[in-house]
């Protein structure tokens, strides 16, 4: 038992964290500079974090669950304006399904927003929800089709679903970072061929861990992310004299929030390691105690930093709105908190439960 | 190497222990609700030890075993599998006679301490000196080769069982309120020392006690550090009292919550949606807590560290007790209000107690924001 990285592990810690600082969004108005964003996407591209899940030829994934949530954590921490989990999703289904990997780019996955989606007919019947497609991306999303005990993988087109208001011609949601794009009732399925195996129940629950342990890694970094600028600001403004920080009332509302961080992160590593060895529910209930955690502490230390902000985190051009946004995508995202005691509640308190 | 799971030595000795506690469980009370516990508990330590289950991080030469401290988290996890009363509560004080007692005082003390032989309680708060601690004001003045203490110190754990004292006392009036402090062993058995129980909120009457030093003696060679070190022998030792992995309480969270279920699981349909919500809350907490001892002790292995970061794991603790002890009043029926022994009642009241006990939470959040925040002070 030692939860510590590897040398391999802290290096990939490093060069994320780098990477994500030097090329993410500084300011709110970088939000608008695309040669920058387009610049970070082409180096998360080289850095070649998109195929971490990408078969390796024997059914088994590029690198584990850590490692994307290491590169998870790294692009939260930075609010990284840049497609990552939904396309490592995508991929890891992709994997499961055993067809080959998306030709041009990678594909991102369609879902309920807390499930993956699992459509039955010739066309999606509700909403689904595609996280992570940005338009360099193909404009397609897996979805899943019920075939015999289990699914086969299927794609539906994630194009046309850019009405709506402000950025969402762009498929912008909420968070500002990242797309969400809204694909209506009625969509046509297509064939994903190739496919050399049936995706499970369990694969479907291994990968629902992941999505978990993606979501709730990048909820630890908006949480390290947004700490750190807080404390620096409560540092330096100054009030009555001295500065906001000196202050016990600002102080321990600080403190709170750098307890629920390192709690957070403990839930997260260890749900990231879950992934890939655990057996898929036990690792996807470790996913669910992480997400329930990681969710209630991000709201909670995002709020406090807009508090702690004074009136300037309540304008636009304050980033603190930009990682609150972030968190509650990713927190609604494979389903927040309410969600996650919700199924643990079915697993450990009913009769017909798991345990 | 980024692994949760055991390695084939952790295994073997997590395999061990299940089996010997299968036969060894001696079935007691909580610690936290019922007088019981304490009467027995030394006797539970002694049983441990003997059968090479206690001190299993601490050096070899003074009765541990030398093991990784990760081992220590597979105790506390098998302890509350087995719904057995958790390990003993005495990492702090080894941990403090081990970084600033001299060979002579480790040799002498540590070997009781870590078998059980001779029992501890922690002399440092009074009645007029609690946050502020370093204002005490019981004295040890030099007398000869002696020490003779007076003074008054209070909500003392275990004082009524204890065989030494490990005595915070002023033995310099004359400097700074933090220099002049030093930390002595005394012998609880003689004249000058009498001790009175405190009866908790919940009832229990054996955890906490007040001690009074009335001409008491003690050898000047029983001195912890030099004099003057008394403030940073304190430091470290209540750096240490905040962890969750030096204390093992995770252990008793987990059995709290286990026992929950089970009353949840064996009556569906009679518990609303949020007494079940509270109930999986709690179970996340401790999980959380339990992968984060896990964590910190991990990453011992580069080395332990005295520093503020034990604010931190005894804040996230406090929260845990607190969430468990809450979720059990908010499940517990009409008896936690028409009976004073009620169960549920006794260990939410005891919760209340873990945000002052080893610094309360506002003192944590100081040393948090002052000292690994960097936040300025006032």
């Amino acid at each position: 038992m030692d939860t510590r990285d590897t040398p391999e592990q802290a290096e990939l810690r490093r060069s994320a964290r780098r990477l994500a600082r030097e090329l993410g969004p500084a300011t709110v108005a970088d939000l608008d500079d695309a040669t920058r964003a387009k610049r970070l996407a082409a180096a998360v591209g080289d850095a070649g974090w998109f195929e971490l899940r990408n078969d390796v030829g024997d059914g088994a994934p590029l690198a584990s669950g850590v490692e994307a949530a290491i590169v998870a954590e790294a692009l939260g921490t930075a609010v990284a304006d840049v497609a990552f989990a939904g396309l490592v999703l995508g991929a890891d289904l992709a994997r499961r399904a055993g067809a080959p990997p998306a030709s041009s780019a990678p594909v991102a996955f369609a879902s309920s927003l807390t499930d993956p989606a699992v459509v039955y007919g010739p066309e999606t019947a509700a909403p689904l929800f595609v996280v992570d497609v940005a338009r360099e991306h193909e404009d397609v999303a897996y979805v899943l089709v019920p075939e015999g005990p289990g699914y086969r993988l299927a794609q539906v087109s994630a194009d046309g679903a850019r009405d709506g208001p402000a950025r969402a011609e762009q498929g912008w949601g909420s968070d500002l970072t990242r797309s969400v794009r809204t694909i209506p009732a009625g969509a046509q399925l297509q064939e994903v061929p190739d496919q050399r195996r049936v995706v499970t129940d369990d694969d479907l629950a291994a990968g629902t861990a992941l999505g978990l342990a993606l979501t709730s890694a990048d909820l630890v970094g908006v949480m390290r992310g947004v700490l750190d600028i807080t404390v620096a600001y409560a540092a330096e403004r100054r009030q009555f004299g001295v500065p906001v920080g000196s202050f016990q009332a600002v102080q321990h509302r600080l403190a709170d929030a750098r307890c629920l961080m390192e709690g957070s992160l403990s839930v997260a590593l260890h749900a990231s390691w879950a992934v890939d060895d655990l057996e898929p529910k036990e690792a996807r209930a470790a996913g669910r105690v992480a997400k329930a955690y990681c969710a209630r502490a991000a709201r909670t230390v995002c709020e406090t930093a807009i508090q702690v902000h004074g009136g300037m985190g309540n304008t636009w051009e304050c980033m603190v709105h930009v990682y609150l946004r972030r968190a509650l995508l990713s927190s609604r995202w494979f389903g927040d908190d309410g969600e996650q005691l919700r199924e643990l509640e079915r697993e450990r308190l009913d009769d017909d439960g798991l345990s | 190497m980024m692994d949760f799971r055991d390695s084939p030595a952790e295994a073997e000795f997590r395999a061990r222990l299940r089996a010997w506690l299968a036969e060894n469980n001696p079935g007691l009370p909580s610690s936290s609700t019922d007088d019981e516990y304490w009467a027995r508990q030394g006797e539970w330590h002694t049983t441990l030890y003997d059968a090479g289950f206690f001190g299993l991080s601490w050096p070899e030469r003074y009765g541990g075993h030398d093991l990784p401290t990760v081992f220590d988290v597979i105790l506390d996890e098998e302890l509350a599998a087995a719904g057995a009363p958790p390990r003993p509560s005495l990492g702090y004080l080894v941990q403090g006679i081990t970084v600033h007692g001299s060979e002579q005082i480790k040799e002498r003390f540590l070997p009781g301490i870590i078998s059980g032989r001779e029992r501890w309680c922690q002399g440092f708060s009074e009645p007029d000196a609690g946050s502020d601690l370093a204002s005490l004001r019981t004295t040890a003045t030099r007398d000869g080769d002696d020490y003779v203490i007076n003074g008054h110190k209070v909500w003392t754990s275990y004082s009524d069982v204890a065989d030494w004292c490990f005595l915070l006392a002023r033995t310099d009036p004359d400097v700074p309120k933090h220099k002049g402090l030093s930390l002595l062993a005394v012998p609880m058995d003689q004249r000058g020392i009498e001790q009175r129980p405190l009866r908790m909120i919940n009832g229990i009457t054996s955890e906490f006690g007040q001690v009074l030093f009335d001409g008491a003696r003690t050898p000047a060679t029983n001195m912890i550090g030099e004099p003057g070190e008394g403030w940073r022998v304190a430091m470290t030792i209540v750096s240490h009292e905040r962890e969750p992995g030096e204390l093992g309480y995770v252990a008793r969270y987990a059995k709290t919550v286990k026992d929950l279920e089970s009353a949840v699981r064996t009556e569906p349909g009679s518990f609303r949606s949020d007494q079940r919500a509270a109930v999986a809350w709690a179970y996340v907490q401790t999980e959380m807590l339990r992968l984060h001892v896990r964590r910190r002790l991990s990453e011992r292995l580069d080395g332990i560290d005295h520093g503020p970061g034990g604010s931190i794991d005894k804040l996230l603790m406090t929260w845990v007790e607190q969430t468990v002890g809450a979720a059990a009043l908010d499940v517990s029926g009409p008896t936690a209000v028409t009976d004073a022994e009620n169960l549920a009642l006794k260990v939410y009241l005891y919760s209340r107690a873990q945000s002052v006990m080893g610094g309360t939470s506002q003192i944590q959040k100081n040393i948090i924001a002052t000292r690994i925040l960097g936040l300025p002070t006032a």
